[in-house]
C-alpha cells in the first residue's frame, strides 16, 4: 500500500455542544480500488463516518487526507468539489430527484464537476453504458424517476455514482430497502461496476449477511473507539440511520411530495 | 450557478401549481395596489384640472370648501346667494377683467344644471389653462337653449335640436316619481355640445341665467304657484334679470391684485361675501380626501404584504417536502450557497413574474374596463405607460418580494449545512 486512498488517523469528532466524541477512530485506511463492508448499527457512528469522508464534516482532532489531500485543511467550497469531484454517493432510499428523468438524474454529477464530465467523455454514452450494464433498459430513460421501482432506483443511484469514474463510492445501507433476493443482485452489480471503474467502495450495512464476499471487513463497533461510551449521536447527528427505520418491511413508495405534481 | 438553472426551472414546474396560485396572489395584488395607484394619480390630476385661470371663486360668505365644491364641482347646494347687483358692481370693478356668474340649484336626469353667461364659453379655463371648446353646434343664445357637457350627451344620447325639460333641485336620474317637481312646461333645445375636458364641466348642464329666471318665474319657495303659471312664450315680457347668483368666478387684470381683492370682498359693505384663491381651496379639499387616498394605499400596501407572507409560506412549506431534494443536489455537488440561491433566485423569479403579469393585467383591465369604468363611476383610468412613481412602486414590490424570499434561501443554507447528506426526513 504505497498511498492509501483513504487515511483517517486519530480522528476525534463530537457534535457542537457535547462533550462525548461521537467519533473517535485510532487508524483506519483504504487502498485504491479496495472494497470495504463496514458493519454498524445504527448509532455506532458509521453516517458521521461517511459525512467525514464526504468531506460534509470535519473532525476536531486528527489527520484526515482523502488522495493525499487533508480534507479539514480545504474550505468548505473546495470540500463540496473535492466530494462532486472524488466521491460517488448512495444512500438507503430517495437518492433520485422526482422531476428529473433517468438521464438526467444519471447525469447529474457531471453538471456540477468538470473533472467527472471529463472523464465521462461522452457523458450520454458514458450514462448509457453504465444503465444498460446495471439492467436498467433504454424505455426507462427519460421516465422521471418517480415512476421506477425502488429496485431501479437504487440502480439509477449507482449509475450517478459511478459515473464519470470518482475514486470512491460510498453506500449508505443502499440494500435496505430491497428484498433478499434483489438484495445480492444490487451488491452483485455494484461491485462489479466498481470494479470495472477501479473505484475504492466503501459499503456500509447493519446486515452481515451482505458481507460475503468482501474482501475486507470492518466493524463499527471495534473501529469507532467512541462506540458505546456515551457518543450520544442517535439523538444528536446520526442522521437518516437513525431517524429512518433501518429496514422498511416494503419498499416504501415515494411520498406525494416527492411525486410533485407529475401527472 | 448556471448549471443550476435548468435543475431550478424543472423543480419550479414540477410545484407550478402552488406557484402558479401564488404568482396569481402577487399579479393581482401588484395590479390592485398599481390601479390604486394610478386612480389615484388621475384623480389628482382631473381634481387640480377643473379650474384654472380663475383668481378668484366669489360668493356668499360660508365655508371655502363649500363654496369650491358647489362653484367648481357642482356638488351640494349654495346655502345662500350673492345679490346680482353685488355680482355687477364686481363686474364693473377696475381691477377685475372677467367675471362669470354661475346660478346652480335645478338638475337634468342627475347631472346639475348651471345657469350663466356667455363669458363662461369665453373666459372659464381648465387643465393647463384649456379654454372650453365646442364640439358641435354654439353657445346659448336665445333664452331656452342648453349647451351639454360631453358626458350628458353621451350618458343620455342627445343631439343637437333635441329638446329636453330641466327638474327642479338635485332629482337623481330616472327618477320620476310624479308630483316631483318639474320643469316640463318650459321646455329646452340642445344648441352647443362642449368637447371632453375630464371635469366637472362633462357633467353639466349649461343654460342662460334670464333662462334660468325664466323657468322659476312662476315658482315659490321650490314648488309651482297653484293656479298660476306663464306660458314660455309669455315669459319674455317679464324682467328676467336675475335676482341673484350662487357664486361668481372672476378674474383678475393683474394677479398681483388677488390678495387686495380678496380683502376688498371680504370687508364689503352691503352683503357679506367671501373670495377664496382656488388653487388654495383645492390643495386644502385634496388634503381632506388625502387621509381616504393613504387608507387606500395603506390597504393595497397591506394585501401586498400577505401576498408575500403567502409567497414565504409557500416557499418555506416546499422546503420540508424539498428536503430531500436539497441534500441530494448537494451530495452531487451543490454548495449550500447555491442552495440559498436557488431558493432566493425562486422567490424573487416569482415576485418579478408577478409584478410583470400584475402590469400586464392592469392593462388589460384599463383597456378593457376602462370605458365602462367612466362611463359607470366616473373613474376615468387612462391606458398609459407606468410613470416614475409606479415604476418606483414596482421595484419596491420586487425588492421587498427578494427580500422576502431570502428567507427560504436563509432556511435551505442552514439545513443543509445542518442535514450534510442525510436529510433527516
Amino acid at each position: 500500500m504505497s498511498q492509501p486512498l483513504l487515511d483517517l488517523q486519530d480522528v476525534v469528532f463530537r457534535w457542537p455542544g457535547q462533550a462525548a466524541a461521537c467519533l473517535d477512530i485510532a487508524n483506519f485506511q483504504v487502498a485504491a480500488d479496495e472494497h470495504v463492508f463496514i458493519h454498524g448499527e445504527s448509532g455506532s457512528g458509521k453516517s458521521t463516518l461517511l459525512n467525514l469522508i464526504a468531506g460534509v464534516l470535519l473532525p476536531q482532532q486528527g489527520r484526515l487526507t482523502a488522495l493525499g489531500q487533508p480534507l479539514p485543511a480545504l474550505s468548505a467550497a473546495a470540500r463540496d468539489r473535492f466530494r462532486v469531484d472524488h466521491v460517488g454517493l448512495i444512500f438507503q432510499q430517495f437518492n433520485l430527484i422526482p422531476y428529473l428523468s433517468v438521464l438526467d438524474n444519471v447525469l447529474l454529477p457531471c453538471r456540477f464537476s468538470r473533472r467527472r464530465r471529463e472523464r465521462a467523455g461522452d457523458m450520454k454514452q458514458a450514462a448509457a453504458t453504465l444503465l444498460n450494464h446495471l439492467g436498467l433498459g433504454e424505455d426507462l430513460w427519460q421516465r422521471p424517476a418517480t415512476q421506477l421501482s425502488v429496485g431501479q432506483q437504487q440502480r439509477v443511484a449507482a449509475a450517478r455514482a459511478l459515473i464519470g469514474q470518482p475514486e470512491i463510492v460510498i453506500a449508505d445501507e443502499p440494500t435496505s430497502a430491497l428484498d433478499a433476493a434483489r438484495q445480492e443482485a444490487f451488491l452483485g452489480l455494484l461491485r462489479q461496476e466498481c470494479a470495472a471503474a477501479r473505484a475504492a467502495l466503501l459499503f456500509v450495512s447493519h446486515d452481515q449477511r451482505l458481507a460475503e464476499g468482501f474482501g475486507r471487513r470492518v466493524d463499527m463497533a471495534e473501529l469507532n473507539r467512541a462506540a458505546g461510551r456515551g457518543g450520544d449521536e442517535g439523538t444528536a447527528g446520526e442522521a437518516a440511520g437513525a431517524a429512518v427505520p433501518a429496514s422498511l418491511p416494503h419498499p416504501r413508495p415515494l411520498s406525494r411530495g416527492e411525486r410533485g405534481d407529475q401527472a | 450557478m448556471i448549471h443550476l438553472l435548468p435543475i431550478a426551472l424543472k423543480s419550479a414546474w414540477n410545484r407550478r401549481y402552488t406557484l402558479g396560485l401564488t404568482l396569481i396572489a402577487i399579479a393581482l395584488s401588484v395590479t390592485l395596489l398599481l390601479g390604486i395607484e394610478r386612480l389615484r394619480q388621475d384623480a389628482r390630476d382631473s381634481f387640480a384640472d377643473a379650474v384654472s385661470g380663475t383668481d378668484l371663486v366669489v360668493g356668499a360668505r360660508s365655508s371655502p370648501m363649500q363654496l369650491l365644491l358647489y362653484a367648481v364641482f357642482h356638488l351640494g347646494e349654495a346655502s345662500n346667494n350673492l345679490s346680482w347687483q353685488s355680482a355687477q358692481r364686481l363686474a364693473a370693478h377696475p381691477a377685475v377683467a372677467w367675471t362669470i356668474p354661475i346660478s346652480l340649484g335645478d338638475s337634468h336626469r342627475g347631472f346639475p344644471v348651471l345657469g350663466t353667461t356667455p363669458a363662461y364659453f369665453e373666459h372659464f379655463h381648465y387643465g393647463d389653462k384649456q379654454p372650453l371648446r365646442l364640439a358641435r353646434g354654439k353657445p346659448f343664445s336665445s333664452l331656452f337653449d342648453v349647451v351639454l357637457g360631453a358626458e350628458v350627451a353621451d350618458r343620455l344620447g342627445y343631439k343637437l335640436g333635441d329638446r329636453l325639460t330641466l327638474a327642479h333641485g338635485m332629482a337623481h336620474e330616472d327618477e320620476h316619481e310624479p308630483g316631483h317637481a318639474e320643469h316640463g312646461d318650459k321646455p329646452f333645445t340642445v344648441v352647443g355640445l362642449l368637447a371632453r375636458t375630464g371635469t366637472p364641466v362633462d357633467r353639466t348642464v349649461h343654460i342662460g341665467l334670464e333662462a334660468m329666471e325664466a323657468i322659476h318665474l312662476d315658482w315659490q319657495g321650490g314648488a309651482p304657484i297653484p293656479g298660476f303659471a306663464i306660458p314660455p312664450e309669455l315669459v319674455k315680457k317679464f324682467d328676467l334679470a336675475p335676482k341673484a347668483v350662487s357664486a361668481v368666478l372672476v378674474g383678475l387684470k393683474s394677479r398681483a391684485e388677488v390678495f387686495a381683492m380678496q380683502r376688498y370682498l371680504a370687508d364689503y359693505r352691503d352683503e357679506p361675501l367671501m373670495a377664496v384663491l382656488p388653487g388654495v381651496a383645492l390643495a386644502e379639499l385634496w388634503a381632506l380626501m388625502a387621509v381616504a387616498e393613504r387608507a387606500l394605499l395603506a390597504i393595497s400596501a397591506l394585501v401586498l404584504v400577505v401576498s408575500f407572507a403567502g409567497l414565504v409560506a409557500v416557499v418555506l412549506a416546499g422546503l420540508g417536502e424539498r428536503r430531500r431534494e436539497l441534500a441530494i443536489l448537494r451530495s452531487v455537488g451543490a454548495r449550500p450557497r447555491d442552495l440559498f440561491a436557488l431558493l432566493a433566485l425562486e422567490g424573487g423569479a416569482v415576485t418579478l413574474a408577478g409584478a410583470l403579469l400584475g402590469t400586464l393585467l392592469l392593462t388589460v383591465l384599463t383597456a378593457v374596463l376602462g370605458p365602462w369604468l367612466e362611463a359607470r363611476y366616473g373613474l376615468v383610468l387612462r391606458l398609459a405607460l407606468p410613470t416614475m412613481s409606479e415604476l418606483q412602486l414596482l421595484a419596491w414590490v420586487i425588492a421587498a418580494g427578494t427580500l422576502a424570499s431570502l428567507l427560504p434561501g436563509y432556511r435551505a443554507y442552514r439545513l443543509s449545512l445542518a442535514d450534510g447528506l442525510t436529510p433527516r426526513v
